[in-house]
């Protein structure tokens, strides 16, 4: 990287700039890693792929202090990593071995980890606003500084729930920053056909400081991401982040023929023209940050990284039948 | 030291919870109340009158009527530090904050792998006969009772109340408590000035007696004992135990009263159907059955929606004499 002390095109300084096409990349990597294992049978249950997505979910993090709070989706596997998680205890846990984050007890939708700030991935859409609002109230309450960040999809606009914490949290000013990641489908189904009005008015009508940007520009989430959570640690109250963005794959793993709710061709267009990592990548170059064999060698350290920690947990042994009782009380 | 005996302070068992909340709230600062009308107005049942003026309004919050809403605010605030006691004004309201109690809050210990900790009080009401109709009237104490990671108290008196509630504060786990509504000035008794705490899951025998068991919880304990007086008059010696917590569960202490007296009747203001009755007669049932003179019997809130009409609504409620009759019946007296 020797590229990382020259001066930096934009305002975000070169090592961060790297820093973000690295966490995408790795983000990226353990994707696939997770749909061939679920396509070698070696991964229990199901999983909803980050892929396409990452800009989102790195640019929000890289603004964020490992000590501020995240609250992810059945779709985290992407959030998770970005805030710090380990790749090699995140696949344990996605095989339910007893190394995973959660002891194999919670798997791919239940992902915590108290040490990066992470308070849960979450499946019940929209089931986590509160938990990120509670964190927020908690910060403010005992006079930290720490700034929580409620990760949804744009499905989670039909949960009523989350229009009871915008109200809280705006009401009582908390360091909450609500990011709605709009992949357009809520599972099979078109967002244009469950959901009516605007989706920023949503916010407006609460008060609620409240911005839309490319979720597949990691440069520019980052830069509005860092905006609203800077200025909601400073106490000047929540935001609402809509980021516009594309899941590449299925809802899930097993999601496959999915030409009945959406055409193979807006899918390629995506993938071929808007991907956030090809997009950051030659942004990098074209702006002399780095050259290919730079992004080249820092894929190639994540794949022998991610090799290794699909080999860690594949080889984990699976916990004890005797544990299935602990943890259910503190 | 019978002396003392004239210096007994008495409470009410609203007044009971409103000091068991005072006292933590002094010792631990990370214990704040939330909630509607809760602040100025002390709630809709005026339990908490007093609380905001020593504690102020940063820690008995004033919240809009989203009860989902600030009880999942109430999770995520547990998890990050705080000792948060949610006030839910109506047991009926539990189905609209169930998710954030059942899937999230009840879940999050054992989904993290122990990682994180969820020390939340819920606190409730229970109990009908106030002419508050169908969804203002309802005993659920049974629906947290069925979800692994809940914890529920059911207090009968006001030292119970107390010392069950201020446990409850203190423990790692999320807590539902339900407060009998009739019980907040009807039911009186000895509560000590002092700090103390009854552990969850440790029933009490409330009288003792050798013929039948009463197993009886919240409003159900005044009208078992209201029975066992009568029953005493007619040569029928009544226990009357009192589980205090649904969740955890002092098995032994029931099922130890029902192997001496030889029968049992269990008696809860819940739904007779799918609830805290059926559970604990079968509990009985496998752990007591060779020391059985005949089956276990239960009493229930009829199967019906809470009506609203006095004559119609107090016929669903058990009383003393549905329990004084059956007891006799059992007892052959």
């Amino acid at each position: 990287m020797s590229t990382a002390a020259t001066k930096s095109p934009s305002k975000i300084p070169t090592d961060k700039l790297l820093r973000l096409y690295k966490q995408m990349v790795a983000i990226r990597l353990f994707e696939e890693r997770v749909n061939d294992l679920y396509t070698r049978a070696l991964m229990p249950g199901l999983a909803h792929l980050y892929i396409g997505e990452e800009a989102i979910a790195v640019g929000v993090c890289e603004a964020l202090r490992t000590d501020d709070y995240i609250t992810s989706t059945h779709r985290g596997h992407g959030h998770c990593l970005a805030k710090g998680a380990s790749p090699d205890l995140m696949f344990a846990e996605l095989l339910g071995k007893e190394a995973g984050y959660c002891k194999g007890k919670g798997g791919s939708m239940h992902i915590a980890d108290p040490a990066t700030g992470n308070l849960g991935a979450n499946a019940i859409v929209g089931g986590s606003a509160g938990i990120a609002t509670g964190a927020a109230y908690a910060s403010k309450y005992l006079k930290q500084d720490r700034v929580a960040v409620c990760f949804f999809g744009e499905g989670a606009l039909g949960q009523g729930l989350l229009y009871e914490e915008l109200n809280l949290a705006q009401l009582w000013k908390l360091p909450v920053i609500f990011v709605c990641e709009n992949n357009g489908y809520n599972e099979y189904t078109h967002f244009s056909e469950s959901t009516a009005g605007d989706v920023s008015a949503r916010a407006d009508a609460f008060g609620m400081a409240n911005e839309t940007a490319d979720g597949q520009n990691v440069r520019e989430v980052f830069a509005v991401a860092s905006k609203y959570i800077e200025r909601a640690r400073k106490g000047e109250g929540p935001a609402f982040l809509q980021f516009k963005t594309y899941r590449y794959h299925g809802h899930h793993v097993g999601d496959i023929a999915r030409a009945y709710y959406r055409p193979k061709a807006e899918e390629q267009e995506w993938v071929t023209q808007r991907d956030p990592i090809t997009l950051h990548g030659q942004w990098l170059m074209d702006n002399g940050v780095a050259d290919r064999a730079v992004l080249d060698k820092v894929q190639a350290d994540l794949i022998a990284e991610m090799d290794a920690a699909v080999e860690f947990a594949v080889n984990s042994p699976y916990p004890d039948p005797s544990k299935v009782d602990q943890d259910i009380y503190a | 030291m019978p002396e003392l005996a004239t210096a007994v302070r008495e409470l009410t068992f609203g007044e009971a919870i409103k000091e068991a909340i005072a006292e933590e709230m002094r010792r631990d600062p990370r214990v704040v109340l939330m909630g509607e009308d809760v602040a100025e107005a002390g709630t809709t049942f005026k339990v908490l009158v007093g609380l905001v003026d020593e504690f102020g309004k940063e820690r008995i919050i004033d919240t809009p009527i989203s009860e989902a809403g600030f009880t999942g605010l109430g999770v995520g605030a547990a998890m990050a530090g705080m000792r948060p006691i949610v006030d839910i004004m109506f047991g009926d309201f539990l189905m609209i904050i169930m998710d954030q109690v059942a899937n999230q809050a009840a879940k999050i210990h054992y989904m993290s792998g122990g990682k994180w900790k969820v020390p939340l009080v819920i606190r409730a009401t229970m109990g009908a006969t106030r002419r508050s109709a169908a969804q203002h009237s309802q005993s659920l104490h049974a629906w947290p009772s069925h979800i692994p990671g809940l914890k529920v108290v059911v207090p009968s008196t006001p030292y119970d109340a107390k010392g069950l509630f201020k446990a409850a504060v203190r423990e790692d786990n999320p807590v539902v408590i339900f407060e009998h509504k009739i019980s907040y000035r009807k039911v009186k008794g000895h509560v000590p000035d002092e700090d103390y705490i009854i552990p969850l899951g440790v029933a009490d025998v409330k009288r003792e007696g050798t013929d039948i068991t009463l197993i009886a919880l919240s409003s159900m304990v005044q009208v078992a004992l209201g029975a066992a007086k009568m029953l005493e008059e007619v040569g029928i010696s009544a226990e009357v135990v009192d589980p205090r917590t649904t969740w955890p569960l002092d098995e032994k202490t029931l099922v130890e009263s029902v192997k001496k007296t030889s029968r049992c009747i269990v008696i809860d203001e819940g739904y007779f159907r799918y609830g805290i009755t059926g559970e604990l007669a079968s509990l009985i049932q496998e752990q007591a059955f060779f020391d059985l003179d005949g089956p276990v019997r239960r009493l229930g809130a009829m199967h019906v929606p809470i009506p609203f009409s006095p004559s119609l609504e107090d016929v669903t409620v058990p009383s003393e004499r549905q329990v004084f009759d059956l007891a006799r019946q059992m007892c052959n007296k």
